[in-house]
This record gives C-alpha cells, structure tokens and sequence, in this order.
C-alpha cells in the first residue's frame, strides 16, 4: 500500500467514526481556573494518520478542561531540536511533538515526546505500533500519558463508559469511548434495563433488565456477548454493586420481604443477608478497600445514607441534612461520597468529604441521579435532564469542569464509568 | 438453558433409566425462570376446554377487568375506594387456586430509579398483602416492581404522576 493510500484509508476512516449514529457528543459547559497551556504539533511523517493522533490528544486534553491548547503550527519529530523561548514566548507552558512512519505488514510506528517548556526538559516519550484503524487508541494513550506528567494522576482517556439510549420502543444498553466515539450496543431490549456496573477488571457488566416483566440481575461478559442471571427471585432483583475483588455483588431482593441487602456470586451461587431493616433498604455501593457497603435506606423516616461493614455489624448512618439523600458512590481513594441530594423539590448532585462530613452541591439541575465517578476521581458522570430530554453531564470533583453528553437519537441515563485499561 | 436440559434429559434416556443426572446442571436453574423466556419465543397453549382458559376469560370481564390500584404521593396505603376491587380480585384467586398473579408496582419519576423501584415493591406488597388477608394463598401472588421505568404518562405534572404511583395486577397468560 502506498502512503497516499495509507493516509486516505486513515482519513476515511475517521470520518466514517465521525458519522457513527446515535453517537454521543460531547460539549464542555465549565472549565478549569488554571488551565495548563500546552501545543500538541502535529506529528511529521504519515500526514493522515499524524492528524488522526493529534486531533484526538487535542480533544482529550481540551475536553479534561485542564488544559488549553496553543497553536502549533508545522509537524514537529520528536527528535527536532527545540527552541524553548520560542514556545515559551508563545505561551506554551508544555509542547507535544512526535512523528508517525510505516512500519511491517501495515502498520505504523508512532513515536512521541513531551516537553516542559518552562524548565527546558523532556518529561519523556514513548514509542507505538499501531494499525491504522488503532489511531483514536494511541491519541488516547499519549493523552493519558500528556495528563500523567503534568498533573500528577492517571488520565483516563483510555477508558469507557456504558449507558442507555431509550429510543421508541427500544432500550439499548450501550459501551463508548470515554470520548463518546465508538459506541457499541451491549444488549438491546424492548423492556427498561437499569442501574449497569462494571466489574472491577472492566470485562462484564452487571445489570437489571425487565425482559421477563419483573426486574432480574444479569452478570454480562462484553467480549463474548454471554451472559447469565446473576439474581432472580421471587419478586424484585436490583440495584447489583461489584465487590473490589470482583468475586461478589451485593444486590438488592424481595424474596423475604421488602427491599432488603443481600450479597451474592458473581455465578449467582451464596446468597446471603447483609443488613436488616423494616423499611427500604436499596443502592449498596462497596468502598474501595471492601470495608463498608454504603447505601440508602428510609429506616429513620425519610430515605438517607448509612453503611454496614461488609462482614456484618450495625448500621451507621451517614447523611443528616435534608430529608432525601440518595444513591452513595465513593471515590476510588474512598475519602468522599457523590450522592443525590433533594433541594427544594430539585434533585442536585452533592460531594461529601467523608472525614470531616462537610458537603457541597456540585450542580445547578433539577433531576441528576445515577452518579459514577471517573477511576481517577476527578470527573463524575451523571444523568440529568435538558428540556425534557435525558442527557449525561459530568462535573469535576471540585464543580469547575462541567460537560454535556447527549444523542441526537433519543434518551440517555444511567451512566457508569469504566475502569482503568488492563493494556 | 433449555436446549442445556434437553441434552441432559437425553443423556439421561439414553443412558437408561437407572442412571443419576449430574447434579451441578440439574441443579441449576431453580430460580432461573428469566433465562427461558429471554428470546420471547415460548407459546403456552390453552385449549377451549381448559379451566385456566375459562378462567382467563372471566378475568376479562366485569369488576375484574379492572386491574390498578392508585396511590397517593409518598402513600403505600390502599385506599378506601378500591377495597372493592381487592376484594372481587381476592374472591377470584380464592375460587382458583391454580391461577396465580403478578402485581407490578411503579412509582413516579422523581428521584433516584432504584429507591423508585423500591418504593414500587412497596406499594405491589401492600396489596399482595390485602389479597392474602383475604385469602389468597402466599405463593399464589407474586409482587415485583417496575419503579419508574414504565408510566402511563409521561408529563411532569401531579395529574400524570398520580396515573404513575399505582399497582397493576396481571394473571396467568398476561406475563
């Protein structure tokens, strides 16, 4: 294959992801206060592949809200000399360069490296072969290695996200790039499918469907496309939460009466009881060290958080104000708690740090739920609504980035975020 | 699942009659009843001289046609106005014992969609309850919940969501 060929294949298909329907697209609302200015030249050699890179690291920073990008002008290797006062000059605090060249049967090589402009040194760089096809992939990868650097956490540009569209008639359980491209529909019903979580190695998903008129706990394998009923019950199966080990979920039954905790297999084997109230117990949701199940209940009067410990003991109870605290999800370092909060008749997200109790109301919305933080902690994901239409936002842990995702084609709600990449 | 369990009754003939069937595949699916119908494509047949089609067709008719029960916001109490209906559903589970019911309960949309689906269970098993104090048998009754998911409108107004907080009751054949 000739390079032109090469480029034009690349070219064609990013635009045919582009077109991609029922995508989601992704608009940014609010911004970071101190954004890092950074250029991302594109790469020289392969013009069509080095802009499909390039483009998608652009897009990656940009979108984190963290970074603001300064004009780069003509390719740049990453073996080019560079003149640091130039870019400096320009206002590039940070400065991507890298290049793009054919590789065996096909594929292509792609190297790059990232500079400090400031203190005139490279962070590093790294070398990729790739396929054409593989070009969002690598983009996705050297972003995350761009916000690794220069803000001291992993990026999780590399990781995707699952949600579903409610179109007419049709519910579809759907897998997307953290970015919205790439969207694939996991299962497809005519009935509701809720409350989807990701194991922690990323490969299934646990979900409630109402395809036999009742709501039942499936455990799905993505790769395969298998899966199996995880919980089903006499009456109600719902609201399944991983356990950090991936071994067990705990689940929501009424098989003894009322809404009640009970932890089960990932096979569905081993049921057992976790918690016991009079009222509704619902949403647990595993801390990351596997300590706690956190989750809602209506015990004291009016629905609010509690936790239990994993192994059994007494309730605590960990929201006080207002009189509807709903649906806790803890960070991955386990210090705070997103949960849904009910403020004069509007339901708004809030963020509670967990040792000194202190909370704060990230959004400015009528109906947020189903809150899922990003693996580093720094975004949550959550369902809101705009016109009367489903859409997802996320807002950062602090309340500055804000962004809007939605699709043309219909509803979209119940997002959950997946894990870091295993690759 | 099925296709599973035919294998394992085949072997089983095959095998001859004395032999044990493996314990882990028979074992299984107790309460996997989900798993069957997931393609949809199963079909019951009745037949006219049927007494669970002569059943089915007298629940088609008359007070029993009626099939919800409505509630009030933040409310798991049957109302006074629909004690009647209960009662005639009641009557006709107890008259036959072989049909059996499932009560689905919603809730509106306001709030999280799993404490919604939990409130909906509630309000199912405060009528499954009604229905076995008046002498329905336990396992008759099945109550679950479709929380939010499934209203019978759509508009975000007290009018549209009173029509969302309620039960329905669907026998033998409708689920």
């Amino acid at each position: 294959m000739t390079a032109l060929k090469r480029a034009v294949s690349a070219l064609l298909l990013l635009a045919l992801s582009l077109a991609a329907h029922a995508q989601l697209t992704i608009e940014i609302t609010g911004a970071g206060a101190n954004r890092i200015p950074i250029s991302i030249a594109d790469f020289s050699g392969e013009a069509g592949v080095s802009r499909a890179v390039a483009m998608v690291i652009r897009a990656d920073l940009e979108r984190s809200g963290l970074f603001r990008l300064v004009e780069a002008g003509a390719p740049m290797a990453e073996n080019a000399a560079v003149n640091f006062g130039d870019w400096k000059s320009r206002g590039a605090d940070a400065l991507v360069v890298g290049s793009v060249a054919p590789a065996a049967n096909g594929r292509f090589e792609v190297r790059f490296r990232l500079y400090d402009t400031q203190k005139q040194a490279s962070l590093g760089g790294l070398v990729y072969v790739m396929t054409a096809q593989q070009a969002r992939t690598t983009g996705h990868r050297i972003a995350d290695f761009v916000y690794e650097k220069l803000l001291g956490e992993p990026g999780i540009f590399s990781t995707r996200i699952a949600y579903v569209v409610k179109s007419v008639g049709r519910f579809e359980l759907q897998i997307a790039d953290a970015d919205g491209m790439n969207p694939q529909t996991a299962l497809a019903s005519r009935e509701p499918i809720i409350s989807p979580a990701w194991s922690p190695d990323g490969g299934r998903l646990a979900y409630v469907s109402f395809e036999s008129k009742k709501p039942v706990i499936y455990v799905h394998s993505l790769a395969s496309g298998s899966r199996h009923v995880a919980a089903n019950f006499k009456g109600s199966n719902s609201a399944p939460a991983w356990s950090p080990d991936g071994r067990k979920l705990a689940v929501v039954l009424t098989k003894d009466g009322g809404s009640q905790l009970y932890s089960v297999n990932a096979d569905g084997s081993g049921v057992v009881r976790l918690a016991s109230s009079s009222g509704i117990d619902t949403e647990p949701f595993f801390s990351p060290d596997g300590q706690f199940i956190y989750f809602t209940s209506d015990r004291g009067g009016s629905p609010q958080i509690y936790r239990v410990p994993a192994e059994s003991g007494s309730a605590q109870r960990i929201t006080f104000e207002g009189s509807y605290n709903v649906t806790p999800r803890l960070t991955p370092d386990g210090k705070s708690m997103a949960y849904v909060t009910r403020n004069g008749g509007r339901f708004q997200l809030a963020l509670m740090d967990l040792a000194t109790r202190q909370t704060q109301v990230l959004t400015d919305s009528d109906k947020d739920e189903s809150p899922s933080f990003a693996p580093n902690g720094r975004m949550i994901l959550y369902a809101s609504e705009i016109g009367g239409k489903g859409v997802l936002a996320a807002v950062s842990s602090d309340g500055r980035v804000k962004q809007k995702l939605s699709v043309q084609a219909g509803d979209v709600r119940e997002p959950a975020w997946g894990p870091f990449s295993k690759n | 699942m099925r296709n599973k369990l035919i294998i394992v009754l085949a072997a089983a003939l095959i095998a001859g009659c004395g032999t044990t069937v493996d314990p882990e595949q028979a074992g299984a699916p107790v309460e996997d009843r989900g798993a069957k119908r997931i393609d949809g494509t199963e079909v019951k047949p009745v037949t006219a001289g049927d007494p669970m089609g002569a059943a089915l067709a007298a629940v088609k008719q008359g007070v029993l046609a009626k099939r919800s029960v409505f509630f009030d916001y933040d409310s798991y109490v049957i109302k006074d106005e629909f004690k009647p209906l209960v009662e005639a559903h009641a009557k006709f589970l107890v008259a036959n014992p072989h049909v059996k019911m499932l009560i689905q309960g919603n809730a509106d949309e306001r709030g999280s969609r799993e404490y919604n689906l939990a409130l909906g269970q509630k309000r199912a098993e405060a009528l499954k309850k009604m229905l076995t104090l008046l002498g329905a048998r336990e396992e008759q009754v099945e109550a679950v919940s479709l929380g939010e998911e499934k209203p019978r409108c759509s508009e975000a107004s007290e009018a549209c969501w009173s029509q969302n907080r309620r039960d329905d009751m669907l026998y033998t054949g409708e689920f």
